[in-house]
Order: C-alpha cells, then structure tokens, then sequence
C-alpha cells in the first residue's frame, strides 16, 4: 500500500500519510546522535563523532556548524542535505542584518529554516531535507534557546533535547537528569551533555566532539583534552556514587 | 566635500575622514561615521553619493561576515579588497552603478599593514598613502569642524581622538 503513495512527494496516502517526510524522518534516525541542552547562562551541543576511515583526515567532518556570531546548529542525517540548508541560515543571518540592523532570535532563524523545509515537502519533483536539526543561541536579550525542527518542517523550543540514532534513549536519560540542579552552574550543564551522549556512545571521551555558547561570547568548540578531562571527572563521580552505595549496604 | 585620507606606515595604517553629512550648503549631521568595520583589522570608508555610500559599504560589511562564517576565518584586506572593486565594477556596467569612492585599510598577518585606493570607476590600487577629496585636482579642505581618526595594526582598529582643527569653530 505504501508503496504507490509514494513516488510524487505532494500526494498524500489515503489514510492521511506524507510518506516522503516519514521516510525522510527515517534517515535522520540513521545518522549519528546529537543532543543539545539549554542551561542558564550557557548552550550545549554535543555530537557523537563518527568514526573515520584509517586514510581520512578526521578535521573535515564537522556537525557542529556556527550560523551567526550567537547562534549554531547541530544535525542529524544526510550531511550533504545539512550543508545546503546551513548555508541558507548564514545567508539569512547576514540578510536580516543588513536589512534590519539587529542580529537575529533563535526562534526567527529557526522558523526560517522550517519553512524552507516544509516548502520542499509541497513542491513538485522535490524531496524533503533528511535532516532534524538542534538549533542553539542566546537572544538579543540574553535569553538562551533551544529549538528543534524536523523533515516536516515543525519546529519546537526544548529544554534539553536529542535527534539521530538512539535519540530516544538520550532523550530519556535527560528526562530523567534535566533538573535545575543538574544544570545550576556551566559546567554542570556541559557534563549533563558528555553523560547523556556517553550512553549511546561507544568508546567514550574520543567519539564526542562538544560546542558552547556562552552569553556575549561567540561558539567555542571544545578540545579533545578538555572534553577527556570532563569525561575524567564524570567517570570519577560515577565511581565515588557506587562507592557510597557499596558502604550503605553493608552498613 | 566629503575628505578620506590614509597613510600606512611601518606595522600600522593610520585613516581619516571627515565627519560632515551635507546637502549642498546645508550640514545635515557632523558626526557621521563614514568608516565600515569590514572585520577586526579592515576598514572600509566610503564617500559619495548619498545613500549609495551605506548601501554599498554595508552590503560589503555583510558578504565579509557572511565569508567568515562559512569558511571559519576571515578574508584578508587584499582578498576583502578585489572582492570589493568586483562588486563595483559588476555594478558599474550594470543599469545601477554605485557612485562611491572608497579606502580600504587592513592588516595582514603574514603581508602587514594594507592601504588600497578604490575610485567609483572601480580601480584599484595599493598605496602607501592615499586620499579622496573634492574639486579637479582633488582639493582636500581641512577647516571642516572634526574628523574621526583611526589606526589598526596586529591588535585591530583602534579608535583615536577626533581631530578638531584650531580656527574651524
């Protein structure tokens, strides 16, 4: 049944389906997780690094990609798909500059980018973006945001959230440690992003690469060092929780 | 009636330009800003027609951020400068020429301090000392009531007093 609905992307099933926009949902669960979390004076976003061949140069694969000086997104699947629609967010970041002298929100560049996508899922001969995008920032007010779109073209603001390959079991893990403990101080926040993506990651610290915004500061990419110094930190904590765990029982 | 003036020196180049925006006799605003931050260590100043002037430096201004943030690091002044006089140039033989004159003044890591002088014909040339003034032979009249100063050399663009020449008031 599906498969006759599924050749010209402008025609719905008969029970109400965009086959092309679910298929396209599907290649994002394909590509490898992203998770981003909204802390309070700071944004995390945290890919896991697919792992490259022997001969390839490992610096030419990028998923964290800045958009303006405030504002950055990380994608989940079809990487050729993300750099086209990354490229019109930069055009459009410029633009609305120039145009109005102020750099844009989150939410505007956001919508921007959801409308484009929903535009190639209504359009003859076009398929839709097989990508989900995390899109950080701070606000001119200073307020930080977290927006997550789809293939369809919706958009919605998040607190903490994951997309790509076992997004559901990140997502989750934070639901159950996005707490405003967890994420009181920077740091705090950035290691809530390395311990939700350590458990869908294999082999740790090094398949993780990390970025943050902090307010009036522009995108820093984390290094390796630091991000194995937090991973460090993280598996120390771990140790010393089921050490006190240990002492309770016996005692 | 609108004055730029450059000088490069050694590991610095030094920029200048007046701050009057008039209509013929009439001085509209004397503490227009004619200098566009292309980047941390280029400047771009414009004069000319009015409204072309900010039209085309900020649509310059924005290509460059927009170059750096695709590309992750900056165009340098040579490179910022021919990106610049293509523009012009491309406008020029279009139905909508820009009627501009510009100095774009940059610092290089690796080639130094940059001085380029670009007229609204679109040429371009790199000069150790330049100036756009008024008039056939390009008068340069200094009794104008004050001029922004600026420098950039490795730290980036430095803002200086602004000039007040004595017996202007």
């Amino acid at each position: 049944m599906a498969a006759r609905y599924d050749r010209a992307i402008t025609v719905f099933s008969p029970d109400g389906h965009l086959f092309q926009v679910e298929y396209a949902q599907e290649a994002v669960k394909k590509g490898s997780t992203a998770v981003g979390i909204r802390g309070k004076d700071i944004v995390v976003l945290g890919v896991e690094k697919k792992s490259v061949a022997k001969l390839q140069e490992e610096r030419t694969v990028r998923k964290i990609c800045a958009l303006d000086e405030h504002v950055c997104m990380a994608f989940a699947g079809l990487t050729a798909d993300a750099r086209i629609v990354i490229n019109r967010a930069r055009v459009e970041c410029q633009s609305h500059r120039l145009t109005v002298e102020d750099p844009v929100t989150v939410e505007y560049i956001t919508r921007h980018i959801a409308t484009l996508k929903q535009r190639y899922t209504q359009s003859n001969g076009r398929r839709p973006f097989g990508i989900s995008a995390l899109i950080v920032g701070f606000d001119y007010d200073g307020t930080p945001r977290l927006y997550q779109t789809d293939p369809s073209g919706t958009y919605h603001a998040w607190k903490a959230n994951a997309i790509g390959r076992s997004a559901k079991t990140v997502r989750e893990f934070l639901e159950k440690n996005y707490t405003d403990e967890a994420i009181a101080t920077d740091n705090e926040a950035i290691k809530l992003a390395i311990k939700a993506l350590l458990e869908v990651v294999q082999s740790g610290g090094k398949n993780i690469d990390l970025a943050v915004i902090r307010r009036n500061q522009p995108l820093k990419l984390l290094e390796s060092k630091e991000i194995e110094t937090l991973v460090a930190e993280i598996e120390k904590e771990k140790e010393d929780e089921a050490e006190k765990k240990k002492q309770k029982k016996s005692t | 009636m609108e004055y730029l003036i450059g000088i490069q020196g050694q590991d610095f180049v030094l920029v200048a330009a007046d701050n009057v925006a008039a209509h013929s006799i009439v001085k509209m605003k004397q503490d227009q800003d004619k200098m566009f931050k292309l980047s941390d260590k280029i400047l771009l100043l414009c004069v000319g027609e009015a409204g072309d002037t900010v039209q085309f430096a900020e649509y310059i201004q924005k290509n460059i951020q927009l170059y750096k943030m695709r590309n992750g690091y900056e165009l340098s002044p040579t490179a910022a400068a021919n990106f610049t006089r293509k523009n012009l140039a491309d406008y020029l033989r279009s139905r909508t020429p820009y009627h501009v004159n510009l100095l774009l003044a940059g610092f290089d890591e690796t080639d130094g301090p940059g001085l380029y002088y670009m007229d609204h014909l679109s040429a371009l040339a790199k000069a150790p000392f330049a100036a756009h003034g008024h008039g056939l032979n390009h008068r340069f009249i200094l009794n104008l009531p004050s001029f922004s100063v600026r420098l950039i050399d490795k730290d980036g663009t430095h803002d200086l007093e602004k000039l007040i020449p004595v017996g202007a008031k």
